[in-house]
């Protein structure tokens, strides 16, 4: 682990990058200000290239020394040829993508492994907070009101193992962070996790 | 060195010695022009800035834009302004002189001191003029790659430019993959469009039009084609702006007047600037360079020579590569760095794009951007962590 890492990461990316091999080849998709970048070729000596459409995040992972370019996922990774990398990750960012399913292939063309991480919409605060008060949750996980939320496809734990069964793609790992971060696998109960799991990270392969 | 005969006219002192380095290279083995001619024994003037280390591993290779020259960071020789890189080049710069060896050369072509029209060819003992071979952007590169064998350096730790500069750049990564580490290509391309390509034929035509180019042959007459390059330049500046740029330093102001004249004077501000910058162009550069370097840009078409796809230019590079734009740019705009950006994604090259947010247009390399300045340092700092250079000065 990375006790050590001066900067502490997001427990999702910490999930991450502890299923990443050392010296791999890394795309990190929306890699935002490129902490989990940074931690791959600083601790784990992967070459990381990282995807970004924020112009901020991508001028401080540039001026930071990472090669990171500025583009549209949704678009760009069309460019690149057949599992050019060894993991493809994308955290965070799948419900926001206009067509995930189609984001789900690129990453697994271009990626050997892909991992992606998803904020969970059946956790069961979520669900009460449904029932109770009808409306919308926002909560740290999707702190965004409805009318300005970037999170477009929103889904559950439930829903992206079975799209994952649909489209023939293997879950090799699959891990659920509940509120205070702490990582649960999956045990044999999909409900529970479904319900208990606030956030889940996938390793996949086709 | 004197003052190279274009700039030259009857009645000038001509004992200005040009300061920097010369070099005549191509005296054992000719550099075989894309055009088909060899030129041998050939001038090329160049400037040096920080120290070279003992493995020679931090020398950096700054290419110039159409008008730019060797002159980047230090007071230029003819116009005693300041060098057009100040702002990048020197001791705790982005492109840190006590870290780097920083190098820059006179284009072939060009008029401060390398081969173009106006120096002399040595088989007549005359100035070439329109007699000199018309040059491309991979022609100049070849010319810097003989300057770095002569100087014996066998590899650059960088290769950095903006406009034309950045398409040199280009042509060093496609061309000679295993002399660089790192490529910034800045506000470039890597072809001409035809707006590109417009814009060059009507400065082309405003100095083929000036009566004093004398069908380039002034310096015989005593003559420069000064209008025609004024306006050659004027038309030019222009694309280097943008609309927000102009309208924020001139609006509609006019130029130190009441009111409208009536007449054809410079009433408006922008006009009475562009007219100084077409005027103060003209002594520093010379019309038939112009003409050559314009044309050298307008046939660079990269992907076109690589059997029409751009990312068979990179395969398999090993370069680490820092694309980088201006969002007010419209010559080079964007979408030209993306393209070169996707070529490189589709052969998997190490690359970082950044599009700095500025209204400086195409001139905005040029310009105190300080977003501009953080990437490009912190790309070099990155690429030096990989090739290994010690954080220390040099010397």
């Amino acid at each position: 682990m990375s006790a050590a890492y001066p900067k502490a990461m997001r427990a999702d990316l910490q999930l991450i990058a502890d299923m990443i091999e050392p010296g791999s080849r890394v795309l990190d998709v929306g890699c935002a200000d490129g902490a989990l970048l940074d931690y791959l070729v600083n601790e784990k000596g992967v070459d990381g290239r990282g995807i970004e459409l924020g112009a901020d995040g991508v001028n401080a992972c540039v001026s930071a020394g990472l090669s990171v370019i500025q583009g549209d996922a949704e678009t760009d990774l069309f460019d690149y040829p057949d599992h050019a990398f060894d993991y493809v990750v994308l955290s965070q960012t799948l419900q926001a993508m206009r067509a995930p399913k189609s984001t789900l292939e690129q990453l697994l063309r271009v990626g050997r492994h892909a991992i992606v991480s998803l904020p969970n919409f059946a956790h069961w605060r979520l669900r009460w907070h449904l029932v109770v008060s009808g409306r919308m949750p926002v909560n740290p996980t999707l702190p965004y009101e409805w009318y300005e939320t970037p999170n477009i496809h929103l889904c559950t734990i439930r829903d992206f193992v079975i799209l994952c069964r649909k489209m023939r793609v293997t879950i090799e790992r699959s891990i659920s962070l509940d509120r205070n971060g702490v990582p649960r696998r999956f045990g044999r109960s999909l409900y529970m996790v479904n319900l208990f799991g606030e956030q889940a990270v996938f390793l996949l392969r086709t | 060195m004197i003052l190279p005969k274009g700039l030259v006219s009857a009645g000038d002192p001509i004992d200005f010695v040009l300061p920097g380095h010369r070099v005549f290279l191509g005296c054992d083995r000719p550099l075989k022009l894309d055009c088909g001619v060899e030129l041998s024994e050939f001038p090329v003037a160049y400037q040096a800035y920080g120290r070279l280390n003992k493995d020679g591993s931090n020398a950096i290779l700054v290419c110039h834009a159409l008008t730019g020259d060797q002159f980047m960071a230090e007071s230029h020789p003819l116009t005693h302004k300041e060098g057009w890189w100040d702002l990048m080049v020197g001791p705790g710069k982005p492109l840190d002189t006590m870290h780097y060896f920083v190098l820059c050369v006179n284009v072939l072509g060009g008029c401060m001191g390398s081969a173009g029209p106006s120096e002399i060819n040595p088989e007549t003992g005359e100035a070439w003029g329109l007699s000199f071979p018309v040059i491309t952007i991979a022609d100049m590169v070849r010319a810097q790659a003989m300057l770095l064998d002569h100087l014996g350096i066998e590899k650059l730790f960088a290769v950095i430019g903006g406009s034309m500069g950045g398409m040199q750049v280009l042509e060093w990564a496609a061309s000679f993959p295993q002399r660089v580490f790192a490529a910034v290509p800045i506000a470039a391309a890597a072809h001409h469009t035809a707006q590109n390509i417009a814009f060059h034929e009507v400065g082309r035509q405003a100095i083929m039009a000036d009566p004093d180019w004398c069908g380039g042959e002034y310096w015989r007459y005593g003559k420069r084609p000064h209008r025609g390059l004024a306006v050659a330049r004027m038309a030019a500046h222009i694309t280097y702006l943008s609309e927000p740029k102009l309208h924020e330093k001139f609006g509609r102001r006019l130029q130190d007047r009441e009111g409208l004249t009536y007449g054809f004077d410079a009433d408006f501000q922008v006009e009475s600037y562009l007219r100084h910058q077409g005027i103060s162009f003209v002594e520093r550069f010379d019309a038939n360079s112009y003409l050559y370097i314009t044309r050298a840009m307008d046939y660079f078409d990269m992907a076109a020579r690589y059997g029409g796809g751009l990312a068979n230019a990179f395969v398999d590079t090993p370069i680490r590569f820092c694309v980088i734009s201006f969002t007010s740019d419209w010559l080079y705009p964007t979408v030209e760095s993306r393209r070169i950006v996707h070529a490189l994604n589709a052969v998997a090259a190490n690359v970082s794009f950044a599009e700095i947010v500025s209204n400086g247009g195409h001139d905005a390399f040029l310009l105190d951007e300080p977003k501009f300045h953080r990437v490009l340092t912190g790309f070099l700092g990155g690429a030096a962590q990989h090739r290994g250079l010690p954080k220390t000065p040099t010397g």
